[in-house]
């Protein structure tokens, strides 16, 4: 770890009430849960956060459950536990896809959801799920809770709406009426970042999202605008060119990203064909 | 190491036998496994969970221990390769199949072969093994080892989920205690498994005992 250890400071709540004074009073914290990014990081002496606060403790954040006919994903869950999910399964197929297609097995069982969302990576690949799936971002602060929409939480390349004083509690996801879908395009199958991911939901308005392809997740509006509206699948994928801006980066180029966005989305429409 | 001090031990259950460490509670479980409790046989790769080579398992699911805080293991159980003392049936398969060449990643394929239980098929192997990366077998001895051994299917592999009985474990605790070449730094003191609760509820600070 290249990170001096003597640099790091810790607090370790054990109540999200404590936590939460912790966020307000001693901050700014960065939060700590699977660590699969964070460490990374530390490891690689790239880090700047040097205060953390432990989430792992906190009982509150974990467990899946229906409410009020949404399911409510507590901030902890790990993606082994969203793949063991008889719920998530059932109901929210696009979402165990994506679990089972981040890192391998060690960091699945590792690896959060409130993670994945406040780490605000665009190549996060559950983002494109949530976004597809217009769930919502629970945020807690002493005096208040919070629920943003998927798609405002974030406001620009990792930058989102979460204050300082805020922790990430849960994740809501209301009934996804439709076939779903979800594909990842890295490398390989395992422990690769996505070239470009896609979450697809195939209703009357068809709702879809993408990752890799613009500083945040996006959920593809004009695309779905026209393919409710009728559009052939050739004039939707011109469509789909102007709701991404990918770029080359170390793990694509943006030709090759706009290529590959079209055939997912050519490869979804056919897949999830009535 | 007079800093060691300032931190609170941190007490979990390492193969089988209870381990107090005081450490950082941001140390890497990694650094803690190998330099607090001289056990080398976890291995750092690339430092990012992307090569498996320091996997351990945690409550018998398998774990990069370059990502873990050791705060993280407090009460838990962790299974290192020392912990399946050199005579698991799929340790004894990897030398036999070719499943081993430079060695490196070996303790990590193995843990995360044991991770998978009694007899994965070549789909839950490929799966499993899939944060695993070995550079010299090209992975077919790995999986010819693991199928033909039929995976973890010995009740020894303690520390597991489905760790066996109790008497299993004592029996393995104490094998692993006499068989214990390791010098250990006393930053990490280890001894048979007691109840950690009663221990806490006594107000008994973790003893230190010395082993050869």
């Amino acid at each position: 770890m290249r990170t001096a250890l003597s640099a790091l400071t810790l607090l370790r709540p054990l109540s999200l009430r404590d936590a939460l004074r912790m966020m307000r009073d001693d901050g700014p914290l960065t939060p700590l849960a699977g660590c699969t990014d964070v460490y990374v990081g530390l490891n690689l002496g790239t880090a700047s956060d040097r205060r953390f606060i432990d989430l792992a403790r906190l009982e509150a954040l974990r467990g899946i459950a229906v409410r009020g006919g949404a399911i409510r994903i507590g901030a902890l869950t790990t993606y082994s536990e969203l793949l063991r999910s008889p719920l998530v399964r059932r109901r929210l197929p696009m979402l165990a896809s994506a679990a089972g297609a981040i890192g391998a097995v060690q960091i699945q069982n590792r690896g959060t959801i409130g993670g994945n969302i406040a780490n605000m990576s665009p190549a996060g690949d559950t983002l494109p799920v949530l976004a597809a799936a217009d769930a919502r971002v629970e945020l807690r602060s002493v005096d208040r809770v919070r629920t943003v929409p998927f798609a405002l939480y974030y406001t620009g390349y990792r930058r989102s709406v979460r204050r300082t004083d805020e922790i990430i509690t849960a994740i809501e996801v209301p009934p996804v009426e439709g076939a779903q879908w979800f594909r990842k395009v890295g490398t390989h199958a395992a422990q690769s970042i996505s070239k470009v991911v896609m979450a697809g939901v195939r209703a009357e308005r068809p709702r879809i999202a993408f990752g890799s392809v613009a500083p945040t997740v996006v959920r593809a509006r004009r695309t779905e605008d026209a393919l409710a509206a009728g559009a052939t699948i050739a004039e939707a994928r011109e469509v789909l060119q102007l709701d991404i801006s990918p770029i080359d980066d170390i793990r694509s180029t943006a030709a090759y990203r706009r290529e590959v966005a079209a055939r997912l989305l050519t490869q979804f429409w056919s897949s999830t064909a009535p | 190491m007079t800093t060691r001090s300032a931190f609170r031990p941190i007490v979990f259950t390492l193969n089988g036998a209870r381990a107090s460490v005081r450490a950082h509670p941001m140390a890497r479980l990694l650094d803690v496994l190998r330099e607090s409790c001289g056990l080398t046989g976890t291995k750092e790769g690339c430092g990012e969970g992307e090569c498996g080579a320091c996997t351990v398992l945690v409550d018998g699911r398998a774990v990069n221990s370059c990502l873990v805080p050791v705060a993280h293991v407090a009460g838990r159980k962790v299974l290192t390769i020392e912990g399946l003392k050199g005579r698991h049936p799929l340790q004894r398969a990897f030398a036999e199949h070719g499943g081993t060449q430079c060695g490196f990643c070996t303790p990590g394929m193995i843990l995360a072969a044991v991770a998978l239980g009694p007899h994965p098929t070549l789909e839950d192997v490929r799966r499993g093994l899939a944060g695993n990366i070995c550079r010299c077998t090209g992975y077919e001895g790995i999986y010819r080892a693991i199928l033909k051994s039929g995976g973890a299917s010995r009740a020894s592999d303690s520390g597991t989920r489905n760790a066996g009985s109790t008497r299993q474990e004592k029996t393995s605790h104490a094998k692993g205690e006499a068989r214990s070449r390791v010098p250990r730094p006393a930053s990490c003191s280890r001894r048979r498994s007691r109840p950690a609760g009663r221990l806490a509820k006594a107000g008994v600070p973790p003893r230190r005992r010395r082993r050869t």
